[in-house]
């Protein structure tokens, strides 16, 4: 059965706890920052999608220069602080600390960069400084990680920004599509207002492109446009019964986690999960944690092959979630209009495709299981249609950009995951920091 | 089991190993949980004038995240009633018949205050006297403590008195306070002394606190030199300890090494240049008496495993590998080597040599791992590399002699040889 409510508030609050806490005092990070070795051109530095110093704003904690160590992490990262939540740390930054190489315990980076980084949020250091007005104006489109980030660069030049956020709310998938043991809505509201209290940025909130207003406005009124939209719903499974009740989008799932509380959210006694990428992932192991007595995670492949990590797996499996290797959804049986079971394929490996892992292969064998809601996370898929509209060059509704992070149409500009598709926040804030530059080479302020 | 058993100047004890004239030596309750724990022997906190202490008392240096690497004091000899001192002294001696009790001595500065106060101290049953011309504060704005060691004819003069009384051996504590402590160290060996005992603490600052500006230790908004000692002071202590094992008179009489030793491989390298037993003090303010033991276990399988039967084994055996440096064979030439297996990659070899070497070290670039290698041709042996890498045998020094004849500076330029090469 379907229902929300169903723990104590007590037990949701432990639930959903932070996952990784911060370290209580600064004797506490001081043990840990005087573990690292101050690498020269190190491995961690250069696993990290945004280049953070990590060796320096470590060597910055060990000497409690906390306030530089802060701004070096957000002159790389000016999302650093939510970074430092949501990262796969473990195949960017730790994964490469040279401790690894001696089987000892990484230092614990992300750890770290929470404590300046909150320090920073704390006191609302104010960090950087804005240039005197430069006379251009910049829309961004999305105040997700890649449009905040893009915003940032542009205000600290001096470029007066207006972002239009069709949610009630910035962060983008920060806020509405990652785990609450994570980051919680607070924390990515004040990371928000932390970024743009720099000035110059202004977030017009319930304004969406193609709805409330469309990009050739948005050209005649601005010198350029930068597009972080993102990506959309979550992929069809295309099977029979994927209308029945029951079924829901892991994003939409997450979303209303994050957007109405958790006692509001139902979940099912039985609960099976499509994919094994980090949404999946976050949304097994909330499903779990709102009080779904069995959740099982379906996954057409196998370990090898899977897109989450090894660290996100494990935080499911000890949240009790079942995982069933080489099982493709087949069709969703249903009465009176209610998941009832899910017929699953079994699969074999087959001949690497084009991702370069093994493709999945139907044995032709299925197997059933008792479920009695169906949550799909097996991708999500760009804006196609607000795409093809605006007339942007697209590859399957992911917008083409150039080396300069400019599409087909003059003075608009775009990055993130409305470009690859969707990949990690700190992917998102590199693409933001490199559309910055390309603007700011296009109005001519930067070479 | 090797026989760790000490003789200084026939004074016996289980181990080498004596806590030094100092805070955890100033009275019975210290000093017997001390021998509970196992300690050799103890040098009896300074007895002499009274004086009044302050607080604070301390301050110390941290490194690394590591407390305590380098540690300060002020505060002044016993300011304990000198006849409850005596009592105290005595009921150890008592209590524990076979450990070793050396009674550090400060007397004003006249005959008749040092005659009186030896034959006090003697009365107690202690097995020797110390004689404190170190103490670098407080004490030497009397004419007292470093005032005396400072000055080899004052010295002298002390000691002189010193032995007119004296009927158990009488060891002299040098100051470090000077350029050499070897001209003093000859004073008091020609007035009679039976040994010597070195380092006491060095004058210093070791740090200002950023918010009050007010250096450490604080006393009401004021601080003052204090006397440094702890692992920080240690190689300045091996190197004054050589000094005096290597004059020709010093050498004569047996030394006590003190400075910094907190392990027992400090306590065998002091022995190996040239000091017959230790002195420990700050490592125990540290930790506690209970690191006894393995100073005690650490030294014994050190024996064992070099196969020394007794301390006198081993007692000075490095003391003739420290020369002059006109002495060193200039044909010996050693170049750094990376073993690539161990390597995790970190640069920080690179950067050292890069920055501030010789530029020997080659980086090919590697996402995320660089590889790095020795230019053999540009390595002068320096060991930086060797020195900061984090990975233990992971840059090895492998011996390339420039030619296979030792052949020293003096000789070089008698023979007329090219000069450098890099």
């Amino acid at each position: 059965m379907i229902k929300n409510n169903r723990l104590t508030n007590e037990q949701y609050e432990q639930n959903f706890a932070d996952i990784h806490p911060p370290y209580e005092n600064i004797t506490a990070a001081k043990v840990d920052a005087n573990r690292c070795l101050f690498c020269y051109d190190a491995p961690c530095m250069k696993s990290c999608p945004t280049s953070i110093d990590v060796p320096k704003f470590i060597k910055q904690i060990a000497t409690e220069n906390i306030k530089g160590s802060a701004k070096t992490i957000f002159s790389s990262n000016i999302m650093g602080a939510g970074c430092s939540k949501v990262c796969p740390v473990e195949k960017l930054c730790e994964g490469a600390c040279v401790y690894n190489l001696l089987e000892e315990e990484p230092i614990p980076i992300a750890k770290l960069q929470r404590y300046s980084t909150e320090k920073a949020m704390e006191n609302n250091w104010q960090l950087f400084e804005r240039k005197p007005s430069a006379g251009k104006k910049v829309a961004i489109v999305g105040a997700g990680p890649a449009g905040l980030s893009c915003a940032h660069v542009l205000s600290r030049e001096g470029i007066d920004v207006t972002i239009y956020e069709k949610e009630s709310k910035g962060g983008g998938l920060m806020t509405y599509g990652i785990a609450a043991y994570k980051v919680t809505p607070q924390f990515c509201e004040e990371e928000v207002n932390y970024i743009t209290s720099i000035g110059g940025i202004e977030i017009k909130y319930n304004r969406e492109l193609g709805k409330d207003i469309t990009l050739s406005q948005l050209k005649k009124e601005y010198d350029a446009v930068y597009l972080g939209i993102g990506v959309g719903v979550a992929r069809q499974l295309d099977i029979p019964g994927e209308k029945l009740e029951g079924v829901v989008d892991a994003i939409e799932f997450i979303y209303d986690i994050r957007s109405k509380g958790y006692p509001s959210v139902p979940v099912g006694d039985k609960v099976a999960v499509i994919g094994m990428g980090m949404t999946a992932i976050d949304a097994a192991t909330q499903a779990k944690r709102l009080g779904a007595k069995e959740v099982t995670m379906l996954y057409r492949r196998t370990e090898a092959e899977m897109p989450c990590t090894k660290h996100e797996l494990d935080i499911a499996m000890l949240d009790g979630c079942e995982v069933i290797w080489l099982a493709a959804p087949q069709k969703i049986k249903g009465s009176a209009g209610k998941v009832k079971q899910l017929v699953c394929s079994k699969m074999k490996l087959g001949e690497p495709d084009a991702s370069g892992r093994r493709s999945p292969v139907d044995t032709g064998e299925t197997f059933t299981l008792d479920v009695d809601m169906v949550i799909k996370a097996a991708g999500q898929v760009p804006f196609e249609k607000l795409v093809k509209k605006s007339r942007l060059d697209n590859k399957n509704g992911k917008i083409v950009v150039n080396e300069n992070c400019a599409t087909n149409i003059k003075g608009v500009f775009s990055g993130g995951d409305a470009v690859n598709g969707g990949k990690e926040v700190v992917d998102a804030v590199q693409a933001g920091k490199d559309g910055a530059k390309a603007i700011l080479k296009y109005l001519k302020i930067m070479n | 089991m090797a026989d760790i058993t000490s003789n200084f100047l026939g004074i016996k004890s289980p181990n080498p190993f004596w806590l030094a004239s100092a805070p955890p030596t100033d009275k019975k309750y210290n000093v017997l949980r001390a021998f509970e724990a196992g300690w050799g022997g103890v040098v009896w906190k300074t007895l002499g004038s009274q004086v009044k202490n302050v607080s604070s008392r301390y301050s110390a240096v941290d490194f690394g995240g590591q407390r305590v690497m380098g540690f300060n004091n002020i505060e002044l000899i016993s300011d304990r009633p000198l006849d409850i001192n005596l009592k105290e002294i005595a009921e150890c001696v008592r209590l524990f018949p076979d450990r070793a009790m050396i009674v550090s001595l400060m007397a004003d500065n006249d005959k008749k205050s040092w005659h009186e106060l030896i034959k006090k101290v003697e009365d107690t049953g202690a097995h020797g006297l110390e004689l404190n011309f170190g103490c670098p504060h407080g004490m030497t704005e009397r004419g007292m403590g470093a005032a005396v060691g400072q000055d080899p004819e004052i010295a002298c003069m002390v000691v002189e008195w010193v032995m007119e009384a004296a009927t158990i051996p009488v060891i002299t504590k040098l100051t470090p306070n000077v350029h050499s402590v070897v001209p003093t160290g000859r004073s008091v060996v020609k007035a009679g002394t039976n040994g010597l005992s070195l380092i006491n603490t060095i004058q210093s600052v070791t740090g200002i606190d950023l918010d009050t500006l007010v250096p450490n230790p604080y006393v009401a908004g004021k601080s003052v030199f204090g006397g440094y000692c702890g692992p920080a002071v240690k190689p300045i202590a091996l190197k004054m300890l050589t000094t005096i094992a290597q004059d020709e008179l010093t050498k004569k009489v047996p030394i006590s090494g003190i400075g910094g030793i907190s392990t027992w491989k400090d306590a065998v390298e002091f022995m190996l240049l040239g000091a017959s037993n230790v002195q420990v003090c700050t490592a125990a303010m540290k930790h506690g008496f209970r690191i006894i033991e393995d100073l005690c276990e650490g030294l014994n399988n050190w024996m064992d495993e070099k196969g020394f039967a007794t301390l006198d084994d081993f007692i000075g055996k490095s003391v003739p590998t420290i020369t002059h440096w006109e002495d060193l064979d200039i044909n010996y030439h050693h170049i750094a080597k990376i073993n690539q297996d161990k390597c995790i990659h970190c640069g920080l070899c690179y950067i050292a040599c890069e920055d501030t070497s010789h530029q020997s070290i080659n980086l090919a670039y590697g996402k995320p791992y660089n590889t790095y290698t020795i230019k053999e041709e540009e390595c002068v042996g320096c060991n930086l590399c060797q020195l900061v890498c984090p990975v233990d045998d992971c840059i090895t020094m492998e011996e390339h002699r420039v030619a296979p004849e030792y052949l020293n500076w003096v000789e070089f330029q008698k023979r007329g040889l090219p000069l450098n090469d890099h």
